[in-house]
């Protein structure tokens, strides 16, 4: 269709008293430009990444000599990596207005599957490429399961991934008749144990998960309809947009997440156990939250994820550091939360009132 | 009878909307006044007033000779006045006692008396004539009618004096509306007095009093016979405007434009049945009748938003697939929802993002989009709809109802539609931005877009449409051009169903 053709202002008789009742409605430029500024990623980001600085410089008064070393700076990042990539995945869901409670128990089935002795007999004989598929392959399998039951068995995704979270350790548990599985393909633990550029892999995948995450949801059509089905689910529908479809790709994205997690980890601890991924669940619903992601669905960000889950190790970092219980640094934790959900609600409000 | 309510010069602003513009309404006790008027005409907002969910911006309410104050729902109830509303209130999951003595549970120290409860909801029922409720059950097991009669309970047991019911008959079939009248005149003769608003004038006959008729908020008449005052001078009263709408210039439809989009006998049980037309390309078929005769219903399921019990929908003489909204898409038809809100716009998203979600794939070369292109197609498409403000990075929100509808109709346009189905097109649209809106939806069938219009105002309908099917209680009852028939006619077939 010709753009002319659409052209109201073609037909002179309907001009008259327009502009008077449609300006009314227009937002005062300075309001706009206010909220552009809070709403746009930067300042939206702002405020976490002030948080980040803060606890820096906090890190750096109370035990300087050790904190700000580059050592220290890749520990933080190292710890940061299996529970950032979780937190992506994590990211994609709840955009899409999900919830994923069984990552943590994916992440222990995917370990466990892939260091099982057949697995790895198979991985010393051919490629340690073989261990890693296993993960993945257990990760998006889980996830398309927990998606299935969400989009076409309408089981809300609270309940449906908690049924996931319990079946995937629990099958965890027997596949490992609960022990500890060490990892015997030196390969596996060389590559993805060292270090290239001096930054180690496992801090190298996390960016590139992290950057692809980035790209996915804010610059292809994948992403645009996760904020989409996320933001209004049956405006999607109408739009004619396969929300059921999506949503199961959602979640299988989250799950592959997992199964990435799970190779990190290994490599981490060159074990393969059901007690892996212990309450990844609450740290990665934590970092989207605090991130800037609406918990309701159809807002969401990379960046606010990965800061929220900087924000949380370097917390763990600088406790350690001085000597502060694990159970002090819960405390802090939950403080941190509240704290931010509160701030992001006062944001919300204004952008909606403006 | 004895005035009881009495409602002088009431006002109601909204923003942008005088909703309510000196309203008048005097009650009696022991009478059944019967409320008028079209959609918008003010009858839900004076009605959420008179029980205290609205707080007037000017007027006077006197019960029983004194002034008063409704302050709250709570204050309303407090002086003796109900509601029984089109949607019920009742909580499905608990019973028919602890639903009628929902918020005033007789009690003793906080501890709920639940025998005195049961005691005295089956007297309430008894003197409602449904001694045959069990008062045990969840009220949810109930048919519609039982649980009006629950929510007429539960109005009494607060000893309502003044009981407002907002279309009560709307979910009843024919015998359950007599079992409602027989109810009614009971609580007359105990002096209750009913405010009864109801589309289909043959029931205000049977039941009603006295009339009031309001019309773009203001009382045009009251006082009149129920059951004297000919239809005719009720629908003049209801339907003489003040505000007048330019509908642009029709254009002519030649016979030989092909037909685009062909409905037969497309049937939903419960919502609508035996329903055909054809509407051609450059054509607008205009779809009208009552809240609930199943027009919007229709719409949706020629969209495949719902699922056609049988019939059949063709565009371009290919049928679509029943229930499937991508097949619909894929063909060429579009939908402007009723609820534009909740059905068809991402409100915190940008507009351009609004604009292109159905047309993704064309901005995107393996998956990536180019935001570059979306924002220049849907600056393109602001510009010549003439958004305001015509940036495309502001949210939805923030737009006024007049935009936001342009914006929902600008995603339809990038998609080349050869079907577009408008459901309340001007719903929430102040009156200047509507002859835009007009215009836009013209000059889209100019341009050989076949159109559908659903609205609750019959003016519109009529003022746009080239044709008209006129719909009652999901059937069509009439069907022909639109300038053989007037408005008083359309609004006889759709409350009393006669012949023109």
């Amino acid at each position: 269709m010709s753009e002319d053709i659409t052209r109201p202002d073609t037909t002179p008789e309907t001009r008259p008293d327009t502009t008077a009742s449609t300006q009314a409605t227009v937002t005062p430029p300075a309001a706009q430009r206010s909220a552009n500024l809070l709403t746009s990623g930067i300042g939206r980001n702002l405020g976490l990444v002030v948080a980040l600085v803060v606890l820096c410089i906090v890190g750096v008064i109370t035990a300087g000599d050790t904190f700000a070393t580059g050592a220290n700076v890749l520990t933080i990042l190292r710890l940061a990596a299996v529970i950032g990539v979780v937190s992506v995945g994590m990211t994609f869901v709840i955009t899409g207005g999900g919830i994923d409670l069984s990552v943590g128990a994916m992440v222990a089935l995917a370990s466990v599957w892939a260091t099982t002795l057949a697995t790895q007999q198979l991985a010393a004989d051919y490629h340690w490429i073989l261990m890693v598929s296993t993960a993945l392959a257990v990760g998006a399998a889980c996830g398309l399961v927990n998606g299935l039951l969400v989009a076409y068995g309408k089981i809300v995704p609270f309940i449906a991934t908690l049924a996931m979270l319990a079946a995937a350790r629990g099958l965890a548990e027997i596949i490992s008749d609960r022990k500890t599985q060490i990892i015997t393909v030196n390969s596996f633990v060389d590559f993805f144990g060292g270090s290239l550029l001096g930054v180690p892999v496992l801090v190298w995948i996390f960016l590139l998960v992290a950057a692809a995450g980035w790209v996915v949801l804010n610059r292809t059509t994948f992403g645009r309809r996760t904020f989409a089905v996320g933001g209004n689910a049956e405006a999607a529908r109408l739009a004619g947009i396969k929300v059921q479809r999506h949503t199961v790709a959602l979640y299988v994205v989250a799950g592959l997440c997992c199964g990435i997690a799970a190779v990190m980890l290994m490599a981490r601890t060159t074990t393969g156990s059901s007690t892996h991924g212990q309450l990844y669940e609450l740290d990665a619903i934590a970092a989207v939250v605090i991130g800037g992601t609406l918990l309701s669905g159809g807002r969401g960000t990379i960046v606010g994820t990965v800061i929220g889950v900087l924000i949380f190790t370097t917390l763990n970092n600088v406790f350690t550091l001085n000597n502060l219980s694990i159970s002090a640094q819960s405390v802090a934790k939950g403080a941190i939360i509240v704290v931010a959900v509160l701030l992001q609600q006062r944001l919300a409000a204004r952008t909606t009132s403006s | 009878m004895t005035g009881l309510l009495t409602m002088t010069g009431i006002v109601k602003e909204f923003p942008g909307v005088r909703a309510l513009d000196g309203v008048d309404l005097d009650v009696r006790a022991g009478e059944v006044h019967c409320l008028l008027g079209q959609n918008g005409a003010g009858k839900s907002t004076l009605i959420r007033v008179l029980t205290g969910a609205h707080q007037p911006d000017a007027g006077t309410i006197h019960l029983n000779g004194e002034p008063v104050q409704l302050n709250s729902p709570t204050a309303a109830i407090q002086r003796g006045i109900a509601a029984i509303y089109q949607e019920l209130d009742l909580v499905p999951e608990l019973t028919v006692a602890e639903n009628i003595f929902l918020g005033h549970e007789p009690a003793r120290f906080g501890f709920s008396r639940r025998h005195e409860a049961t005691v005295r909801a089956r007297e309430i029922l008894q003197g409602l004539g449904h001694a045959e409720i069990p008062t045990h059950r969840a009220v949810g097991s109930l048919p519609a009618a039982g649980q009006q009669v629950v929510s007429m309970a539960r109005a009494l047991s607060r000893d309502a004096r003044l009981i407002v019911m907002d279309e009560p008959s709307a979910v009843l079939d024919p015998e359950e509306v007599s079992n409602l009248f027989r109810v009614i005149r009971g609580l007359t003769e105990r002096g209750v007095a009913v405010v009864y608003i109801s589309h289909r004038l043959e029931e205000i006959r049977r039941i009603g009093d006295r009339v009031t008729v309001l019309k773009d908020g203001a009382t045009v008449a009251t006082g009149l016979d129920a059951r004297e005052t000919p239809t005719k001078e009720l629908i003049r009263l209801m339907t003489g405007r003040s505000i007048e709408y330019v509908f642009p210039p029709r254009n002519e439809v030649p016979s030989t434009a092909p037909v685009v989009l062909e409905v037969d006998e497309l049937t939903r049980p419960g919502e609508f049945a035996g329903i055909s037309f054809t509407v051609r390309a450059g054509e607008i078929l205009g779809l009208a009748g009552l809240v609930g005769s199943g027009r919007s219903e229709v719409l949706e399921t020629v969209y495949g938003a719902r699922r056609a019990a049988s019939g059949s929908v063709r565009v371009d003489g290919a049928a679509l697939r029943p229930g499937r909204v991508q097949a619909a898409v894929k063909a060429g038809v579009g939908l402007a929802p009723e609820e534009r809100k909740s059905q068809a716009l991402l409100l915190d998203q940008a507009v351009y993002k609004n604009i292109t979600v159905s047309t993704l794939q064309r901005f995107a070369s393996g998956g990536f989009l180019n935001n570059r292109a979306e924002r220049e197609a849907a600056a393109g498409l602001a510009r010549s709809l003439d958004l305001r403000p015509a940036g495309v990075d502001h949210p939805v929100r923030n737009l006024s109802g007049g935009n936001q509808q342009k914006v929902v109709l600008a995603r339809w346009l990038l998609r080349d539609c050869r079907v577009l189905l408008l459901d309340e097109p001007t719903r929430g649209v102040d009156v200047g931005a509507r002859s835009e809106i007009y215009a836009l939806i013209r000059a889209l069938a100019a341009n050989g877009v076949a159109i559908v219009l659903v609205s609750s105002e019959v003016e519109e309908v009529l003022g746009l449409s080239d044709r008209v099917v006129v719909l009652r209680e999901g059937r069509a009852v009439h069907t022909g051009p639109a300038q053989a028939i007037d408005e008083h006619q359309v609004l006889d077939l759709v409350m009393e169903g006669s012949a023109v």
